[in-house]
């Protein structure tokens, strides 16, 4: 009677729990068994997310579009910078939309670990759900301000570029840098609260030095020759060009540029995943 | 074919002391301590970073497939430690422990609840956390409402829910998880008597099943008769592994369940508590003694020694005295009586006592499990503890012992019952 207890198909749940040292592989076989819950918390943040407030959804697009009046007022009526030959209202939300979207996932991954602290301590899953749902929730909320993207281009009579083909590569990569710093940050975060009052300076500073509200070419061509990649280090720079000048048609400065925006945001994540695999096992007792 | 479904060695657990006073460090303390650290080397003071304890250590056991292990041991003994390490909430620091099959772990119901999500959605979301696939959560959606008794309710924001209703949601979800071994700790706290016995029958359904079952308790009776075999720990060792009845009486005889006093190592506290600190609760007897026995036909003094770090407005500490089934049999505040209530309404910071007697001739014989509670009534809860201490309530001397028999009842009061005798009986 007891054999019929231990199926053969139990063998492939056994699991050695040892002291883990040294760097430790990203499991995705697992995070792929895994793949219900990583969809189940991102659908918590997003029904979250709004609930208990007045207005609800409409937060989404009102959001970006209190951020662009406030935006057209001052680098616009104020400091008279050039919009790149588009309606400014256009050249700054095109631009916001993104931003919002990454700075959004960033912080809300930076702190994910912590608000849900209660479950770190209490259950057994890959830890790294967390914040990447934190990531994937924001998404939502870009496609709806999306909407309002469309309308405006129709309302100025603005047609996409051929490169439009290019907007979900922009999306992965603002998506990719978010998940990076929000690893980072939210490992972080378990152990030195101080991140968290960390994060909002992070995000206004991240803002000011992406081009939103100005071209990218107002930096590079401010830059000695030979030394414009500094700017494009800062990934969001590649992604917020080449997002808005493939849907409004601004002028892009240079693709090779993207490249660079690339390899730190592969970077970033790459050392995040590290850092947060390394600092994971010691996260239930910190946090 | 391996028949054991966990075998554990040499396992151990080691936090930095005080680990979870300073919960978090901040960026500041580190960078001192890295600019201190060459002063402190030469000073030989790196006493700070080496002061560690075991919170588990060498304990070796394994469990065959299909057998339920019960877990006995005090608080801080190393029970949640080891049930974290099994369900891979945390890492071990020493030891190994192979886990054959998937495991599913009921550290606490309600994991992930959200206040603001309804109590479908919960259903859902609570058990994803738990590891159902969304298949099975919707195959036994209507099993388990049926089983919670909220289906009213189900579409209402359980921040609306009654405290019941939520623990009986939450444990629901759990006692339908059908993982092949259940870790089990402490659910049995929760709720009112009639729920217990519904959470304690489907415990025993899991452990029919032959599923293997670790099962950590206060609950003596509930250990008793879900378990066959039983391990015992104390400070952090495995003392004991016996079949259950004889761990239980070796548990209770040997003086680890009980001693008339509880105390919190700094350790302990949780961070959140602050300003409130709890240093100890103590069972007296008449003459002032810290006992863990107390006779029935005599008062009883419960004394509370905690300090306050700040200023609380509207403090009121309390006790539960429950018996070891959960029931609850009363609750008091030391703030209880209007006048004392209006002479603290805020309480200063300082290190106090505050006192209670139980009158005599109150209490049945038997044993009592004392709840702590430091609150302000719809502003905070400070601490809670529902299982601070246990002590032992001995009948010898209370009315009716004259006849040998156990008496029914919570309270045993000492009545004046008045017998007339009115002549020769009517014709």
């Amino acid at each position: 009677m007891a054999k019929e207890i231990t199926s053969p198909e139990q063998s492939s749940h056994a699991v050695l729990i040892k002291p883990q040292r040294g760097l430790v592989g990203l499991d995705l076989a697992e995070l792929f068994r895994f793949r219900e819950l990583i969809l189940f918390l991102t659908w918590r943040d997003i029904l979250v997310r709004y609930k208990q407030t007045l207005l609800g959804g409409a937060w989404a697009i009102l959001q970006p579009v209190l951020q662009m009046l406030i935006f057209n007022v001052l680098f616009g009526d104020i400091a008279g910078l050039s919009s790149g030959g588009v309606p400014r209202p256009l050249f700054t939300y095109a631009a916001l939309l993104p931003w919002n979207l990454f700075s959004t996932a960033m912080s809300d991954a930076g702190r994910s670990l912590v608000t849900n602290r209660n479950m770190i301590t209490k259950v057994y899953f890959p830890r790294i759900i967390v914040p990447l749902s934190s990531v994937l929730s924001g998404v939502v909320d870009f496609l709806v301000a999306f909407l309002l993207l469309a309308a405006m281009m129709v309302y100025y009579g603005v047609m996409p570029t051929s490169g439009v083909w290019g907007l979900p590569l922009y999306l992965l990569l603002s998506l990719v840098t978010a998940l990076g710093v929000g690893l980072w940050l939210a490992a972080l975060n378990v152990h030195y609260r101080d991140i968290r009052y960390i994060i909002p300076f992070l995000t206004q500073f991240w803002m000011l030095a992406t081009p939103i509200a100005y071209e990218a070419n107002e930096v590079f061509s401010r830059l000695p020759a030979g030394w414009e990649w500094l700017y494009a280090l800062n990934p969001m720079v590649g992604v917020i060009e080449g997002f808005r000048s493939a849907l409004v048609g601004t002028p892009i400065y240079s693709l090779d540029m993207l490249w660079i925006s690339i390899l730190t945001s592969l970077v970033l994540l790459f050392t995040g995943l590290v850092y947060f695999r390394r600092m994971e096992r010691t996260f239930a007792d910190v946090v | 074919m391996t028949d054991y479904a966990i075998r554990v060695e040499g396992l151990g657990k080691q936090y930095p002391l005080g680990g979870k006073v300073e919960r978090y460090r901040t960026l500041r303390d580190t960078i001192a301590d890295a600019v201190t650290w060459p002063v402190r080397m030469l000073k030989g003071d790196l006493r700070r970073h080496a002061e560690r304890i075991w919170a588990l250590k060498d304990v070796s056991f394994d469990v065959r497939q299909g057998q339920v292990l019960g877990v006995i041991g005090r608080n801080g003994a190393g029970k949640s430690t080891l049930l974290k390490i099994l369900s891979r909430v945390t890492d071990p620091t020493a030891g190994y422990a192979h886990i054959n099959g998937r495991v599913g772990s009921l550290l606490e119901v309600g994991t992930g609840f959200h206040p603001e999500l309804t109590g479908r959605e919960n259903i859902y979301l609570n058990g994803a956390i738990l590891g159902m696939k969304r298949r099975e959560i919707a195959a036994k959606f209507d099993e388990i409402v049926e089983f919670s008794d909220v289906a009213r309710f189900i579409d209402t924001a359980v921040k609306h829910y009654s405290s019941g209703m939520y623990l009986r949601l939450a444990f629901s979800v759990a006692a339908h998880l059908e993982p092949e071994i259940l870790v089990v700790d402490e659910v049995l706290a929760v709720g009112d008597a009639e729920f217990q016995r519904k959470c304690l029958g489907k415990m025993g359904e899991v452990a029919e099943a032959g599923r293997t079952v670790l099962f950590v308790s206060h609950n003596m009776s509930a250990i008793l008769r879900l378990t066959e075999e039983s391990i015992v720990l104390d400070k952090g060792q495995m003392v004991y592994r016996a079949p259950t009845s004889q761990a239980v009486d070796y548990y209770m005889a040997s003086g680890l369940s009980q001693s008339g006093e509880r105390t919190w190592e700094p350790e302990e506290m949780p961070a959140d508590a602050a300003p409130f600190r709890p240093l100890a609760v103590r069972v007296k007897d008449p003459n002032g003694k810290v006992v863990d026995t107390v006779q029935s036909p005599q008062p009883v003094e419960i004394e509370v020694e905690y300090e306050l770090s700040q200023p609380v407005q509207g403090l009121r500490l309390g006790i539960y005295l429950q018996t070891m089934r959960g029931e609850v049999v009363f609750t008091s505040f030391d703030t209880d009586d209007p006048q004392q209530y209006e002479k603290y309404a805020t309480r200063p910071a300082g290190h106090y006592f505050s006192r209670v007697t139980i009158p005599a001739d109150t209490l049945n014989e038997g044993q009592y499990m004392l709840g702590l509670n430091a609150s302000s009534f719809r502003v905070r809860r400070y601490f809670h503890d529902e299982r601070a201490l246990a002590f032992m309530v001995d009948g010898m001397g209370a009315p009716g012992t004259q006849w040998p028999e156990p008496r029914q009842g919570l309270v045993r009061p000492k009545l004046d019952w008045v017998i007339e005798h009115h002549g020769a009986p009517h014709a």
